[in-house]
Formats: C-alpha cells, sequence, structure tokens
C-alpha cells in the first residue's frame, strides 16, 4: 500500500495497522476467479486499481456497457433516468407516464427533491401528483394512442396546466404507439406545449440513456421559448442540481450573497418558465455533469453559451467553484465580492471540520453511486479526513471516470446509437459570443478551464480501487477485504451494508437530512457522517451472552 | 397546501389516473417469492422494473431485498429474452447460489410473448439448472390485474411447482395467509400454534423482511417456507386462504391438482374474522380453542368496551387493497365506527358488492369503488369530510392538507416503522389496531379541545 505509506504517518490510518491488508489487484482476481469466464472477461476491464502516470492519465476503465443479465447490479432503466432524475424536480408540468401502472407509481415522489411554488406567479406544483394513462391488456393489444389522447385531453381539462409531456414505458415501444404524434396533434388542439420523451425502460444499459432522452426534449421544446432579459449582472444557469434536501436552496443562498443571478437550474425547483428562459444566461454551471452535458454542449452551439465544470459539494469544491466562476467573468468587483463571502462562510465550516475530524480522521469510505456523487462527495470525506479508498459510478461513461479527454475515442455502441444526438446549428438571431474569443483565451490561460472536465480516478490516490456498474458480490468481498468505516451507495444497497454493522449513507437522495451542499451543507454533511459512524448502536450489536458464550462455572447450590 | 389542483368538483374521469391506489404486479411476485427460503427473485425484463420493486419493498419494509433481473436491452427486446435468461440462471447459481429462482415476468417479458416453462426446459436440457435446485415462474404482466394479482399469482405458482397429489393425508393444515406483513405471518402462525395444529404457511416472510441487527448480512435469511414444505402442501387435510384476491387461486389448485380441501376466508382483521378464522381452523383440525385465545378476544372486547366513547361513529374514509379493505371495514362497523369511502386501485367485481353488505346497516350513506384512485379518494373527502383517514403512507398528503387524523395501514408504508414488527391480524393484532385508531382520535381531540375543556382522565 505505497499510496496511503505518506497519508499514515501523518494521521496513523488504520490501514497501516492492518496486517491482514488485501492487495487490490489480488482481490480483484479472486471477484474474477468466482465469476463465469464471460462475465469476468467483460468485469475484468470494469474494475481498476488506480495508478497515474506521471502525466497524471490514469488507467482505461470500461463503463457504459450492459449488465450481464442475472448480476445484481445497483441500476435503473431509461424511463428512470428521464422521468425521476431530470423531470422529476420540475413543478409545473404534468408529466404523464403512458403505460401500464408501475413506472409512474413507483416515480411518484420518492426522489426528495424540494421545490418551492412560491417563487413562480401562476403558484402550479403537481409534483405531488402521478398521473398515468394505466394501460389494460386491451390497449397492450389494440393500440394506446386512443387513451393517451383521451387522457391529455382529460388532464388538461381538470388541471389547466401550462405544458405536458409524455414518458413511454417499455410496451409502448414494441407495440408501436407514437407517442409524438399524439403530442403534436393534441398541442395542436389545446394550444398549450406538449411533447414525448421516448424513454422506454430497455433503451441504452442504464439511468444514463433516459438522461440523455430527457436532455435532448428540454432543448427541443422548452429551451429558448422566452427571450425575456432578466435583471442581474452576472447570470448563470445551474446545471445537474436536484435540489435533494435543499442543496439547490442552499447554493442558491451563496450564490446570491455573491451577487450571482441564477436563471434557471436543471432541474431541481424549477419550474418549465425559467427553462424556457435559461438562454438568457452568461454562463452555464455544471454539477452532474453525466445527466446533463448534452444540454450544455447544445446550448454553446446554439446560443454561444459556455459551460464551466463545478462542485459545490465541500466547503472546499463551493469556494474553489465560486472563484471559478468569478474568474470567467474577469470582474474585479465578483472577484473580491466573492472572496469576502469565502471569507465569512468559512470560520463555522472550519469549526464543524475541528469539532468532527478527531472522531473520523483516518477511516475508510467507499462510494458506490450515481454518475457524479462517487466523485464530488470524496472531497467532503477529504475534509473530514477520511479515506476514499474504493468508488464508482453506478450509469457513468469513461469521460466521467477519466476525464473529457478520452470522448475522441469513445466508440458508440448498439446501445449509445439508439439514443438520439441532436444536430444543433447556430441560432441564427439568439446565438450572440457571451465573451470574446480574445478574452476567452486569455483566461483559458488564466486556468478557468471551458468545456472541461477530468473524471474521478484522477482525483484519487494511486492504490485506490474504481468498481464500475459494482455488483452485490462485488460489494460483499469489497468490504470483507477492508472493513470500510461509511459506505455510501443507494437505497436498495442501504440495509445490506448496515445488516454488515457498517452505516450506510444514501446518496442519491439522502433518505434523511440534506442539504449537503454549500457551505451550510458540508457542516450538515460532516455531522451526519459523525453521527452515522459513532453511533452508539454499533457497540451493542452483540450481546453478552454472544461475547462470552462459554460459562466458566456453575452456580454451586444444585 | 401540497394537492392544490384537486378540486372538490368531481369530473367525469375515465382515461386518467391519477394518484393511482394500486401498483403493478411483478412487485407483488417480488413479495411472495421472498417468502419462500433461500430463494431469489428473478424479475424477467430491463432493469427499471426489479431496481424499482426492489427500492419500493426496501423503503417499506427497511430491510435488503435480494432479487435479479435479466437487464433487456433494445436487442432482447427485439428478438426475445430467452438468451438472457438463461445466461441470469447460469450466473445467478454461479455467484449468488439460491436453492431456487423465482421468476417473474413484466410487461416487457409478456409484450414480446416469451414463453418462460420453455426457457425453464431448455435451462434443464442444458444442464444450467445445479442437482437439488429449482426454478419456478409466475406470469404476472403488468398491464394486467395489481400488485395483488402478482402475490397471488406467484403463490399459485409455488403449489404448481412444488404440490404433490398424495391420497394419505397428513394432520396438517395449509394456510396461505395473503399480502400482509411479516409480524402478521408470525401471528398468524401462532395462533395455530396455541390451537396445537400443524401448519404449512407460505409464502413466509417472517424472519425474511424483518430481521434482526446481528452484524451479519444473510444473503437468505433464516425465514421463509422450504420447498420440502411445499411440497408437502399436497398431504394437508385442508387449506386455508386469507384474503380471496391474494390467496384463493394457490388454495383452489391444491384442491383440484392435490384434493385438498379449502376455506376462503377473509383476511383476519378485527373481531368477526378472527372469530371465523379461530373457528375454521378448530373445525378443520378437530381440536378445541384454548383459553389463551378466548382471553385474547376478551381483551380486545375489554378495550372495545371502554373506549368506545372516543371511536363511537367516527366516520373513516379508507383506501387501499381489496382483501385488506374488506377486513377492515368489516371490522370498524363491527364497532360501531362508520366507514363511508372506500376505494381501492384494483379492479374486483366482487368487491363494492361485498362492502356493500358489509355496510347496509351503517347509518350513513356509504361510497364505494374498486378500481378507483386517490384523487377519486381525495375529492370524495372533500365532499364529504371525515374523523380518520386510513391507508398508505401517500394519504398523509391528504391528512395534512385536509387536517384530518391518520392511521398508516397497508402497501407502501414508505415512512414510519412497526408494521412489520407488531401484527395487526388476530385479537392482539385488532387491540393494536384499535390502540392506534384510539391514539391518532384521541391525539386529536387533546390537540383541539379548548383549555377549558382538555382533560387529563380520557
Amino acid at each position: 500500500m505505497e499510496a496511503f505509506s505518506e497519508k499514515e504517518e501523518e494521521n496513523g490510518a488504520m490501514i497501516s495497522n492492518n496486517n491482514d491488508w488485501v492487495e487490490p489487484e489480488e482481490l480483484k482476481q479472486e471477484i474474477l476467479n468466482k465469476y463465469p469466464p464471460k462475465v469476468a472477461r467483460k468485469k475484468a476491464r470494469q474494475i481498476v486499481v488506480n495508478k497515474k502516470n506521471k502525466d497524471n492519465i490514469v488507467p482505461e476503465i470500461q463503463a457504459n456497457v450492459r449488465t450481464v443479465p442475472g448480476i445484481i447490479s445497483q441500476r435503473g432503466c431509461c424511463y428512470a433516468g428521464c422521468k425521476g432524475v431530470v423531470m422529476g424536480p420540475t413543478r409545473d408540468i404534468i408529466n404523464l407516464t403512458h403505460g401500464p401502472i408501475g413506472c409512474g407509481f413507483y416515480s411518484w415522489l420518492t426522489r426528495r427533491n424540494q421545490t418551492d411554488a412560491s417563487t413562480t406567479p401562476d403558484g402550479h406544483n403537481f409534483m405531488p401528483y402521478c398521473f398515468s394513462t394505466d394501460m389494460e391488456e386491451k390497449e397492450i393489444i389494440f393500440g394506446g394512442e386512443k387513451k393517451l389522447k383521451a387522457a391529455i385531453q382529460e388532464a388538461y381539462d381538470i388541471f389547466k396546466p401550462k405544458m405536458i409531456s409524455i414518458f413511454a414505458t417499455c410496451p409502448v415501444g414494441l407495440i408501436g404507439d407514437d407517442i409524438h404524434s399524439v403530442a403534436r396533434e393534441m398541442e395542436e388542439k389545446l394550444g398549450i406545449t406538449i411533447f414525448g420523451f421516448s424513454c422506454e425502460g430497455y433503451k441504452g444499459v442504464s439511468q444514463s440513456a433516459g438522461h440523455h432522452v430527457a436532455n435532448n426534449g428540454l432543448f427541443l421544446n422548452v429551451i429558448g421559448k422566452d427571450d425575456t432579459i432578466k435583471e442581474g449582472e452576472y447570470k448563470i444557469n445551474l446545471l445537474g442540481e436536484y435540489n435533494i434536501g435543499g442543496d439547490a436552496f442552499e447554493i442558491d443562498r451563496v450564490l446570491k450573497k455573491c451577487g450571482i443571478t441564477t436563471i434557471s437550474t436543471f432541474s431541481g425547483n424549477s419550474s418549465v418558465d425559467f427553462f424556457a428562459n435559461s438562454h438568457t444566461a452568461d454562463l452555464n454551471v455544471i454539477m452532474c455533469h453525466r445527466s446533463i452535458n448534452y444540454v450544455a454542449e447544445m446550448m454553446e452551439k446554439k446560443y454561444g453559451i459556455p459551460w464551466i465544470k463545478i462542485n459545490f459539494l465541500s466547503a472546499g469544491g463551493m469556494s474553489r467553484s465560486l472563484r471559478k466562476i468569478a474568474q470567467y467573468y474577469a470582474d474585479q468587483k465578483l472577484i473580491d465580492r466573492v472572496e469576502e463571502v469565502i471569507a465569512e462562510e468559512m470560520p463555522a465550516v472550519k469549526k464543524a471540520q475541528e469539532e468532527v475530524m478527531p472522531r473520523l480522521e483516518g477511516k475508510i469510505a467507499m462510494l458506490f453511486v450515481g454518475g457524479s456523487r462517487a466523485h464530488h462527495y470524496q472531497e467532503l470525506f477529504k475534509e473530514m479526513g477520511m479515506i476514499s479508498l474504493c468508488a464508482g459510478y453506478e450509469f457513468a461513461h469513461r469521460d466521467d471516470y477519466e476525464g473529457r479527454h478520452v470522448l475522441p475515442h469513445l466508440k458508440v455502441d448498439a446501445d449509445s446509437r439508439n439514443i438520439e444526438e441532436l444536430k444543433v446549428k447556430k441560432d441564427p438571431e439568439k446565438y450572440k459570443l457571451r465573451i470574446k474569443e480574445k478574452e476567452l483565451e486569455a483566461q483559458e490561460k488564466n486556468k478557468v478551464k471551458l468545456r472541461d472536465y477530468d473524471g474521478m480516478i484522477p482525483d484519487m490516490e494511486d492504490g485506490t480501487i474504481i468498481i464500475d456498474d459494482i455488483s452485490q458480490y462485488e460489494t460483499e468481498r469489497l468490504i470483507e477485504a477492508y472493513h470500510p468505516a461509511l459506505f455510501c451507495a443507494g437505497i436498495k444497497e442501504k440495509y445490506i451494508i448496515q445488516k454488515h454493522g457498517i452505516p450506510m449513507k444514501q446518496l442519491h437522495s439522502y433518505d434523511t437530512g440534506g442539504p449537503y451542499a454549500g457551505y451550510k451543507g458540508a457542516i450538515n454533511f460532516y455531522f451526519e457522517i459523525d453521527r452515522m459512524i459513532n453511533s452508539k448502536v454499533w457497540d451493542h450489536i452483540q450481546a453478552p451472552w454472544e461475547k462470552c458464550p462459554e460459562l466458566v462455572a456453575k452456580y454451586a447450590f444444585e | 397546501m401540497l394537492l392544490k389542483h384537486t378540486s372538490k368538483k368531481i369530473a367525469d374521469r375515465r382515461f386518467l389516473t391519477v394518484n393511482p391506489a394500486k401498483t403493478c404486479q411483478p412487485i407483488g411476485a417480488m413479495y411472495a417469492s421472498l417468502g419462500i427460503h433461500g430463494c431469489l427473485p428473478h424479475s424477467h425484463g430491463s432493469q427499471g422494473c426489479y431496481a424499482y420493486h426492489r427500492s419500493t419493498l426496501t423503503r417499506h419494509y427497511k430491510e435488503p431485498v435480494m432479487a435479479a433481473t435479466s437487464s433487456f436491452t433494445e436487442g432482447a427486446s427485439v428478438f426475445g429474452g430467452q438468451a438472457n435468461l438463461l445466461q441470469a440462471i447460469t450466473n445467478i447459481f454461479t455467484i449468488y447460489d439460491p436453492d431456487i429462482i423465482a421468476v417473474h415476468t413484466t410487461c416487457l417479458s409478456e409484450t414480446i410473448g416469451d414463453d418462460i416453462p420453455q426457457i425453464i426446459g431448455k435451462a434443464k436440457a442444458d444442464g444450467i439448472i445445479p442437482k437439488g435446485k429449482f426454478i419456478i415462474h409466475a406470469s404476472t404482466p403488468s398491464y394486467v390485474g395489481t400488485h395483488v394479482t402478482g402475490f397471488a399469482n406467484m403463490t399459485r405458482a409455488m403449489v404448481d411447482y412444488f404440490a404433490k397429489p398424495n391420497v394419505h393425508k397428513k394432520n396438517q393444515i395449509n394456510i396461505i395467509p395473503g399480502w400482509v406483513e411479516p409480524a402478521d405471518m408470525n401471528e398468524i402462525k401462532r395462533i395455530a400454534r396455541e390451537l396445537e395444529i400443524n401448519t404449512i404457511l407460505f409464502p413466509d416472510t417472517e424472519n425474511v423482511l424483518n430481521c434482526p441487527q446481528t452484524g451479519k448480512f444473510e444473503m437468505y435469511p433464516k425465514g421463509g417456507v422450504t420447498i420440502d414444505e411445499l411440497m408437502q402442501t399436497g398431504e394437508s387435510m385442508g387449506s386455508i386462504a386469507l384474503g380471496r384476491l391474494s390467496s384463493a387461486p394457490a388454495a383452489m389448485l391444491l384442491d383440484t391438482k392435490c384434493k385438498v380441501p379449502c376455506a376462503i376466508l377473509d383476511l383476519p382483521i378485527g373481531i368477526k374474522a378472527t372469530d371465523r378464522f379461530v373457528d375454521t381452523l378448530r373445525k378443520m383440525a378437530g381440536v378445541n380453542v384454548p383459553d389463551i385465545i378466548t382471553f385474547e378476544r376478551g381483551q380486545l372486547l375489554d378495550i372495545v368496551t371502554d373506549m368506545q366513547a372516543y371511536f363511537y361513529h367516527k366516520k373513516v374514509a379508507l383506501v387501499g387493497d381489496p382483501d385488506h379493505l374488506i377486513a377492515l371495514t368489516e371490522f370498524l362497523v363491527s364497532i360501531d365506527m362508520l366507514p363511508v369511502h372506500i376505494i381501492t386501485g384494483t379492479k374486483d367485481k366482487n368487491f363494492e358488492k361485498r362492502i356493500k353488505v358489509i355496510t347496509e346497516k351503517v347509518p350513513h350513506k356509504v361510497n364505494v369503488k374498486s378500481g378507483g384512485d386517490m384523487l377519486l379518494f381525495h375529492q370524495w373527502v372533500k365532499n364529504e369530510p371525515v374523523d380518520l383517514l386510513m391507508g398508505n403512507t401517500y394519504v398523509k398528503y391528504i391528512a395534512r392538507d385536509e387536517d384530518i387524523p391518520f392511521v398508516r395501514y397497508g402497501f407502501p408504508i414508505l415512512d414510519r416503522i412497526g408494521h412489520s414488527y407488531f401484527p395487526t391480524v388476530g385479537y392482539r393484532g385488532a387491540m393494536r389496531l384499535l390502540e392506534r385508531i384510539l391514539d391518532a382520535l384521541m391525539d386529536r381531540q387533546d390537540r383541539d379541545s379548548s383549555e377549558i375543556e382538555f382533560e387529563l382522565v380520557m
């Protein structure tokens, strides 16, 4: 374990004291040995032990490929990525699921996206509702378009929404219902925006395909429809932030304090009105690169809005990201204001760090979640002195692991090819360079890297283990080998991990608590992890009679 | 207001479902499969299905919910899922080593027409099912029936695959508990034990979905009906099916396949349904009811006697699954409460008839609908307000908007614990249920009474 030798000396990490240390490469081999040959060949390329070369180029990992049937994976489907993740948090659109009842039911209110409907004049909020065509056998046999049309009519008559979107589920694609022509027909009839997402669950290999489908739908049907110029000196869109547990509220608080105006968040606490107006911003900042980079790229091509990757999770990440935004604007007033805000916010953060550090330093965390959170949260753990020993994504692509420099080398396989790549051109009227090309060049020299993301692996130490689309079996083996103090994954994994006597923080929707973004969020997170790892419950697991089962003496009076 | 778009006016609505009071078949099949010891449920569909079902069951039970999937992609959806299922079977037995795989289908695999028995046959022929291991299946298209149907179909599949006819009947009774909580299954077994009757209860999720914290994860927990027991169900002297929708198909198949006579009863929720359950058990097994059961019944009646002032003629609105609602409604009527709105999302032609019979003498207009949704339920409540709401967690939005006391009952309960540990069936279960109803009503009285009327002793 050379990677940690320095750290070990520094903080006396538990790793150094562990004589049974399992070498990552050996563990990888053991895992592969368990698998049938076909599975092993595939998994061999999805399990990587980190080793960076001198240019900080990391090993190649295979990602965004099919999960082998029968492997218990964390992944969900295209519909979940489209309806659940990207479109779910928008309050004033009727999201109508076209399919049997299940899909709509399971994605109803289960993601903890907070929203504040008081900030849009009409106050519409359909998020507590679930709308479905509830397809039955006769529609599967004879087609469901008629029912879909009638359901849209009823939704319009009863709820008077300003926008309706339709989500296709698996059987809809198979029986050939044309949701897009139904949408066009009903849009014409009712005079409101209606459009469909072809997000059948079998498309792609994970939720990721659904993100792409959702991005396309938003870009084609909503973004750029309202040219009103809103007030604000520094206008940005926040992309890939879903306001789980109020994250977007905390980010907004800090941005406002800095004098930065958010035109639209995609899609936490969002309104379709904000989306429609989002092309008037000067800059797109991206949190979750995986789920939303498509919109950012298309907006740059069509409207000329540059994008930067930021990370508002962790205090350090928040400060660095604010500075990056300020450098983009290259405006001394903003640069100074950002420094003032950081100076105001940091004392409370430092105080919290100092409090939890002695109880958490050197402990091991594992993060297997999402398409960016497994990266972003590592910085929070670092701020507590914890070590992110193993990490991986559920549905990310190679660029999220290794950085966008791999993009030209990515092969488009059959599963990705069935997700449409929109051909986007400059908008003759609405395209404008937000920043002069010369200034831009100067800035790039100034290290504001536009449209760049370095990925997760370069930020991880040598010797750490990275697994894409981790399986239940691999999870078990990692726990057995390294006994982490904390595991981060999703709800399906939560109680499996906790039965091992190891706390599990759910990092999709947090289960409880939040916000964890921004400065106040970082403080919340430190104390949350402190609570979980240092809870008294872990002391009680063994009953006294289990600790010492053999009776050493008998009562004398028998 | 959380449900601010819900108006009092009830518009004609025939094609759009809003806030469903049901979900799809496969999740019920998955829940039933977990009640077999050493079983890994398998979803033959795309990953989203099993991910959603596992997530929902996990949130409800706060326990590991293990299952696998055929991970359909677009290719499989075009060419059929045989290759996926065969590969899944190989991988599951090699890596996860269950005793049995219980395959259920989805709308996807049903629409493309995958023939599961044929695929299982091929798996057998190819020798990829290890010796002594089993695969069973149930057809559970999401566009037919609801989660309750899926539970019934998988339970029936257990009989279909395992029950062996035998003319020599054993001194044992099959009990099919219906879609109830693990704690309920345990309580049903306890009641039978008190009567000194040997039973085979299936499916049985006790000690599968309410496991202890031991610091050790068991992929296949100790609980669950064993395959050996399932094989013996054909030798039992009788079967008792609790809950007509979820349990009758399995019991009826045992009758036709193995000549095991069956009694189809309501879920033993409340006084009268538990009376019928205990009485049927007694008669079928030819035993006497021990004092302890009569004692528990007496305790329940004692609470009803003592606390009547607080629940007498209180109006209740209920939403949930037919088997639960029939027994619950009867219980409420039997203690002089007034169930006035009753909705299930499951379409069942007998449901409305049955509720009408149960509520015939209720001195109030009763609204009942099978195949309804929670939007209609909420609108009924707006039009005719009630004193108490009962239903799954989604009802809490209505409870908050309308400021009405709420007792969680049914599936799913995503925001409270207790339901998997403490039963609501049997006399003891009814005591707990009544305690929770009283807590809700009396907390409200405490909250709303004026300072002058506020009371210490209630």
